[in-house]
């Protein structure tokens, strides 16, 4: 019975947020009502699911249970294990975490807008969430799946009065529906060698599969998840939906949602298809460098503050999946310590990155609460007002920039080891890729470092830059609690790591067959190394007090000096031209200038300028400046794409002819067709 | 414990005294060079004092970023300075942070100075953190890749493994792997201490300034941390050179003896360092700032050729 509170736990989480999902639905009309049921269940729901997982995570065999439905191939199979349960905690600490800072923040809606509808909605994406983590039957997995991107697109699109809207909401579930027909031929393939749809059945099963249908069910999951994930080339519904939706449903849907993704990928490669060959891994660490520069190449250009981090999504999945890759490298080599390694690498960093992206998302929509605007040209200063969302912030541009020592920093720095350990294991001109990859890992954190610059510096420093950010109120007391506890999050998991692998161990003896967390930690369980004998070593708890130590002597120092030097305030150097006003400042646009140009072979950008002068060019009245990148993706890949669809539909309207009679003779040919083939068995 | 607690006081004091004294050198060479008198030597401990005993200015559009600062960027430049071998091969502090966290440290340091920059409101300080951090970003994959061919040789990312690899095979430095990624470090400290052909640390309000611009609004005390904390990480960068491709004279342990022969050489290897700098900033103009992407490109090119011939030879 040592079991047993996992399942009460997990079973009574999901009655919560079914029962809470209800109760929004009925409430619709007393929006005080309402509002409180959608975070206070989502909240309790939540804290359920996190006891669930952590229990599941720490004990050691699989719990599992199941209800037979009578239809063949489906039963509500559920297998609750160490990865299941790994990411229902991120889930569980996210939906606490926005349901928290939800509590005022739907305030705003009160009397404009149904709130009944959007608690329906956000509760049943947490329950399809965490459905889909659980789920050990594929179409039950399926159904999960389908829901999730069902309640989200009716989320994404909650001001749906706005054409933009409506429009970034066709995209997403156009692309979800892809997505899910890719998954759905995926899971018939696999069901069909082991008779079964359940992921049990796919593992033994798997050793049987031929060369060319393990190929064909690793594309096609890899294709299906990589669009729920947002990897590139598969990612231009992600920065159309995420900033458009309500600031926690981005932070929901940047932190979790797209993580279903990684989620299905560690379960399907490393768990239903037995041992990949190494072209597989190559594959997914290739795509996950293109994903990680050009995500952050393209996060560089955006002046709008949401949509900013939308394309960083794209950059740390694309990190993510580096160690995935190198993972599954690992693993077909024959170096299971170093494919744990790896793995821990890739999921410790989507841990992560659910945590900061969602803390950054939660800033970005209190911004967006009190100023009513994205467009960072229009902020500025904000670090007055709101002090607090202002360091919840930096906090958070911090970790997501990889600088210890906070937890970016950590699953960083583990991904590196194990590119360059990927040297050593490998053999061929293919272990050149190894450190060419870190390289590309090196300058996609030096560009995020670049890009958190601006995007910090341009929203919440120097003077405002517009009427918005000048009336700007710190966020109410809910909205911050929200942050500072994903912001505590990402401190507690950067300084002590060495504290928490343990739960990782759990997951890596599940997927892999080995335990790594011992030989990572040495130097009296402060000092994280790679296992192997030299390798490397490091401890962000020590980096942290040493940062201290050194830090004291130096304030000591300088403000006793300050003190008896004394010092004033005066006006910033202005040229000489006295004033020195927000005109004066470096705007978003002028920060990322530089780049602009460096890379101006991916963006082409285009620019132009009408000056305004009456007497000399030299002195214009006004000047007016346009200045934009060429969305290639949108252009090369799927312009081309929509054409074709488009001529494919016209061509079909041929036999589409709206005669009845022609429909009649439809039926009865592929009838007659149907009942030649089943004969002929 | 304690034992590392007295190697990191004594390294410690070692930062702080050698750092502004090789930049001092620096200055008193190119002076000499171009046929100047130029400042002694010790002209930057005069400076750092003097800094020390003025007032302050604080732009009224600052906030709290623009005071943390320059701790920030002193303590991780010192930090950093205990993780790296100066006189014996093991530091202090490398268990706890290897030639990652180096990089990563000053990245840190640099990202609050660039903040600070934007903090002023001045354009100036926005012109120098945009720079910054350009050209820090595509600087960036060419030391990681100069510096993974070197832990690679090493088998380790830890700079005491990699400095005692060094010394057991003390004339690795010929093999063309170490002496292209050696080439491609130059180029990236060239950039990283903002020296001529990518910046120019004499230049002060022009528009061509990086470094100089984002640190404009500094004075007083503030500007003394600063400055140090960008001598240590001069120093540290120049050390890393130094001491990974010519480990010669690198005291094994922490004897009095060691040390004292371990600094003369140490010092004698930086003056080499100093002189090939001084030589490049005297020899070359600087360069247009859109022409430096390309110099960083030559650079990756350089760490990508070292890497694979570490395969091929």
């Amino acid at each position: 019975m040592n079991t047993f509170p996992i399942g009460e736990a997990f079973t009574l989480g999901l009655g919560v947020y079914s029962a809470g999902a209800i109760a929004c639905l009925a409430s619709w009309r007393k929006p005080v009502l309402a509002r409180h049921l959608c975070c206070g269940t989502a909240l309790a729901g939540a804290i359920l699911q996190a006891v669930a997982a952590l229990l599941g995570i720490l004990q050691g065999a699989p719990v599992r249970w199941a209800i037979s439905s009578g239809v063949p191939l489906f039963g509500f199979s559920f297998a609750y294990d160490a990865l299941a349960g790994f990411f229902n905690l991120a889930s569980a600490i996210l939906g606490a975490a926005v349901s928290i800072y939800s509590f005022t923040y739907l305030k705003e809606f009160e009397g404009k807008r149904n709130i009944g509808f959007f608690g329906f909605l956000y509760h049943l994406l947490l329950l399809s969430l965490t459905i889909a983590f659980t789920a050990a039957n594929a179409y039950l997995f399926l159904i999960g799946w389908e829901v999730m991107a069902l309640a989200a697109y009716g989320l994404v699109t909650f001001y749906h009065e706005d054409r933009e809207t409506r429009r970034a909401g066709l995209l997403y579930v156009i692309m979800a529906h892809v997505d899910t027909g890719c998954l759905l031929l995926g899971f018939a393939l696999l069901s069909q060698a082991s008779g079964s749809a359940e992921f049990a059945s796919f593992r033994t099963a798997a050793a049987q599969l031929s060369g060319g249908q393990q190929a064909a069910a690793f594309v096609l999951f890899f294709l299906g998840f990589s669009i729920k994930a947002g990897v590139i080339p598969f990612h231009i519904w992600l920065p159309a939906a995420h900033p458009v939706a309500p600031s926690n449903i981005s932070a929901l849907l940047s932190g979790i949602v797209v993580k279903a993704g990684i989620y299905g990928m560690v379960r399907i490669f490393f768990d239903a298809l037995g041992v990949l060959p190494p072209w597989a891994g190559v594959l997914v660490l290739i795509v996950g460098v293109a994903s990680a520069v050009l995500g952050v190449l393209y996060a560089l250009m955006e002046h709008d503050l949401k949509r900013l981090l939308a394309y960083h999504t794209i950059e740390n999945i694309g990190i993510i999946l580096m160690g995935l890759g190198v993972a599954l490298v690992f693993r077909v080599v024959g170096h299971p310590q170093l494919a744990a390694v790896a793995l821990i690498a890739a999921i410790f960093h989507t841990l992560n990155h659910a945590i900061f992206k969602c803390l950054l998302f939660l800033g970005a929509g209190s911004v967006h609460h009190t100023t009513g605007t994205r467009n960072m040209e229009e902020l500025g200063g904000l670090i007055r007002p709101m002090p607090v969302t202002a360091f919840c912030f930096l906090v958070g541009a911090v970790a997501i920039s990889g600088l210890p020592p906070l937890n970016g920093f950590v699953s960083e720095w583990l991904t590196y080891q194990s590119l360059l350990a990927g040297y050593g294991a490998t053999g061929g001109l293919i272990r050149i890729l190894f450190p060419i990859a870190g390289s590309m890992l090196a300058l996609t954190g030096a560009l995020a470092a670049a890009c958190f610059v601006k995007a910090f510096g341009i929203t919440f420093l120097a003077l405002p830059r517009g009427a918005a950010s000048r009336q700007a109120r710190e966020a109410p007391r809910s909205m911050l609690w929200g942050m500072g506890f994903l912001t505590a999050a990402c401190v507690v998991l950067g300084l002590g790591i060495t504290w928490f692998l343990p739960v990782f161990d759990a997951v890596t003896a599940q997927l892999l067959g080995v335990e790594v967390g011992a030989n990572l930690i040495s130097g009296n369980g402060m000092v994280l190394s790679t296992g192997t004998p030299k390798g490397g070593t490091v401890s962000t708890a020590v980096i942290g007090l040493g940062l201290l130590v050194l830090l004291i002597p130096a304030v000591l120092l300088v403000s006793l000096r300050a003190r008896r030097n004394g010092h004033r305030h005066g006006p910033a150097w202005d040229c000489g031209l006295p004033g020195l006003s927000s005109e004066n400042e470096y705007t978003a646009t002028a920060f990322s200038k530089g780049l602009r140009m460096i890379f101006s072979a991916l963006y082409q950008p285009r620019r132009e300028i009408q000056a305004v002068f009456d007497v000399s060019p030299y002195y214009p009245k006004e000047i007016h400046f346009e200045s934009e990148i060429e969305p290639t993706f949108e252009k090369r890949l799927y312009g081309p794409l929509q054409d074709l669809i488009l001529w494919f539909s016209t061509r079909m309207r041929a036999i589409q002819a709206g005669s009845i009679h022609a429909y009649l003779a439809y039926i009865f040919i592929t009838l007659v067709a149907l009942l030649i083939l089943v004969s002929r068995r | 414990m304690t034992e590392m607690l007295v190697k990191s006081g004594v390294q410690l004091v070692l930062l702080l005294l050698v750092a502004p004294l090789i930049s001092g050198i620096v200055k008193t060479l190119k002076a000499r060079l171009q046929t100047r008198r130029g400042p002694d030597v010790f002209q930057p401990y005069r400076d750092l004092f003097k800094l020390m005993r003025k007032g302050m200015v604080i732009p009224d559009t600052a906030s709290w970023i623009f005071s943390v600062t320059p701790y920030i960027v002193f303590a991780t430049a010192t930090l950093v300075g205990l993780m790296i071998p100066m006189t014996a091969t093991d530091a202090p502090l490398s268990l706890f942070g290897g030639v990652l966290a180096v990089v990563y440290l000053l990245a840190l340091g640099r990202f609050f100075l660039a903040l600070a920059g934007l903090d002023t409101g001045s354009s100036f300080g926005g012109l120098g953190s945009s720079r910054e951090m350009t050209i820090s970003a595509i600087a960036e994959p060419a030391m990681m890749l100069a510096i993974f061919t070197v832990a690679l040789g090493a088998n380790s990312t830890n700079l005491s493994e990699m400095a005692q690899a060094a010394v057991s095979q003390s004339w690795k430095f010929l093999e063309p792997s170490q002496m292209l990624a050696f080439a491609a470090l130059f180029v990236v400290l060239i950039a990283e201490t903002g020296r001529i052909p990518v910046d120019n640390q004499a230049t002060h309000l022009e528009l061509t300034m990086i470094h100089e611009a984002m640190i404009l609004e500094y004075s007083g005390p503030y500007l003394a941390l600063i400055e140090l904390g960008a001598w240590i990480k001069q120093l540290v960068l120049m050390t890393l050179l130094v001491n990974t491709f010519f480990p010669f004279g690198l005291s094994s342990d922490w004897t009095v003896a060691g040390l004292g022969m371990g600094l003369v050489v140490y010092l004698g290897k930086l003056l080499g360092l100093a002189c090939f700098i001084v030589m490049v900033e005297t020899t070359n103009a600087k360069m247009r700032l859109f022409r430096v992407p390309e110099l960083l490109a030559v650079a990756f090119i350089l760490g990508a050729l070292a890497l694979i011939s570490t395969f091929l030879f």
